[in-house]
């Protein structure tokens, strides 16, 4: 500690002592620099396999094996939803025929923006919805992923009438389904998403099914 | 000074200058992560590698590092440490890294093993400082699992929930239901809970020590 406290109290650093510093600085960054773009390199295959192989993981859950005989990681459309960003839809397609579409939505959480695949099939009817990525409270607001609970998957099945698109909202706002105890905000935002889910399919559903 | 005997390195790390109950370091971590038992122990596993590598480095590189730099440089080697941590388990222990990944750039942000380099590391050769990182790391971990067993048994009346997404499927049987589901109380897992459970465990661990005889260290994190 004391050579430091003469530095700042003393006079100022003689320009080669200051020079030496940077030096040493500079040497480290670089040093570390290097270990950070070898281990980069080491791993960047097997993180792109790792990416590839959760994004298949969560397709293969919203849109079921026995709808497809195609890869919908690669059978993929651009489209816009209607915050004007741009959509990657994965299609399901057996004999040619688009059976079913799955795409990310979005939701506003408590803690941040959340991420979700959802799986709708040709007639409308939902496949499931899975959560990708969130911020919510451990414990509370995690009960959105289904391996830490049921409650994503009672909407599978259901479609837009079924129950009415007014009641796709948690009980506390009058719709048909559970809030958790101590997280609302949650369940809530998963509504609100997947309920955009459904507007788009909608809006869209010819240029989702059409298929070229 | 502690010297650099093994044997007070491991004490030292593990209960009696226990990061989280006696240098009081490290509390962000230690009360944002411990909603539950299993993510305390997580964090801590991870926070205790690091601490275990930078300690090395910066032993090795002790005559090096001159006192004006120091501090950017330990930042440096910790943070590089944390991305190095954090590439490789991505790549090699994804499911790890699904439950964990979240929790690990936190590290850099911890101050304790910024305290250990500084007070400790960079005055001693490689091997110790190793051992001091790693059983400082695993008394972080000691800690970590302890204030979120608590909160987790009195939040949501679980121990050790989701135990097997972060050890592996054997590890199911440690999960347990300790009270009924309706009868947690939530403020536990929300950020009071942390800020009273660390406190109340401070204080058992107080006791303890002096029921033990021993003298209250008030030390924190400079005097070692």
């Amino acid at each position: 500690m004391t050579t430091s406290h003469t530095a700042s109290d003393g006079p100022a650093l003689s320009q080669p002592k200051m020079f030496k510093h940077g030096v040493i600085l500079c040497l480290f960054c670089l040093g570390f620099g290097l270990v950070l773009s070898i281990t980069n390199e080491i791993t960047l295959d097997d993180i792109s396999a790792r990416a590839i192989e959760d994004k298949q993981n969560s397709l293969s859950q919203v849109l079921p094996d026995e709808l497809h005989d195609n890869n919908p990681v690669t059978d993929t459309l651009t489209m816009t939803n209607a915050e004007g960003k741009e959509l990657t839809v994965f299609r399901a397609r057996k004999n040619g025929q688009v059976t079913g579409v799955a795409y990310e939505i979005f939701g506003s959480g408590y803690a941040g923006e959340m991420k979700l695949m959802m799986g709708i099939a040709a007639d409308g009817k939902l496949l499931g919805v899975r959560v990708l990525a969130h911020k919510e409270t451990p414990g509370l607001g995690d009960k959105i992923e289904v391996k830490k609970g049921p409650w994503i998957e009672r909407f599978t099945g259901l479609s837009v009438g079924n129950p009415p698109i007014e009641r796709w909202k948690v009980k506390k706002d009058g719709g048909d389904f559970d809030q958790f105890a101590g997280a609302t905000i949650t369940p809530r935002a998963v509504l609100k998403a997947i309920r955009s889910g459904l507007e788009f399919f909608a809006e869209n559903k010819t240029a989702l099914t059409k298929g070229d | 000074m502690a010297n650099s005997d093994y044997k007070t390195i491991v004490k030292d790390g593990l209960w009696d200058n226990n990061g989280v109950f006696s240098m009081l370091l490290g509390m962000c971590p230690a009360m944002a992560m411990t909603t539950s038992a299993t993510n305390g122990f997580g964090m801590g596993l991870a926070t205790a590698v690091v601490m275990a590598a930078s300690s090395w480095l910066v032993a090795i590189f002790r005559n090096q590092i001159t006192t004006e730099v120091r501090i950017p440089v330990y930042i440096l080697i910790v943070a590089a440490m944390v991305t190095v941590v954090d590439l490789g388990m991505n790549a090699w222990m994804h499911e790890l890294y699904k439950v964990l990944g979240l929790f690990i750039p936190l590290i850099v942000s911890n101050c304790l093993p910024l305290a250990r380099l500084e007070a400790f590391a960079a005055k001693q050769p490689p091997l110790p400082a190793f051992m001091d990182g790693l059983f400082m790391g695993l008394g972080f971990t000691i800690a970590l699992t302890a204030v979120g067993a608590v909160r987790e048994i009195i939040g949501s009346g679980t121990l050790f929930a989701d135990a097997s997404l972060l050890l592996g499927p054997t590890f199911k049987v440690i999960e347990m239901r300790i009270l009924p589901s309706d009868m947690g109380v939530l403020m536990m897992i929300l950020p009071p809970g942390g800020f009273i459970v660390t406190g109340m465990l401070v204080v058992v661990k107080r006791l303890l020590d002096l029921r033990a005889g021993k003298e209250i260290q008030m030390t924190g994190a400079h005097a070692v």
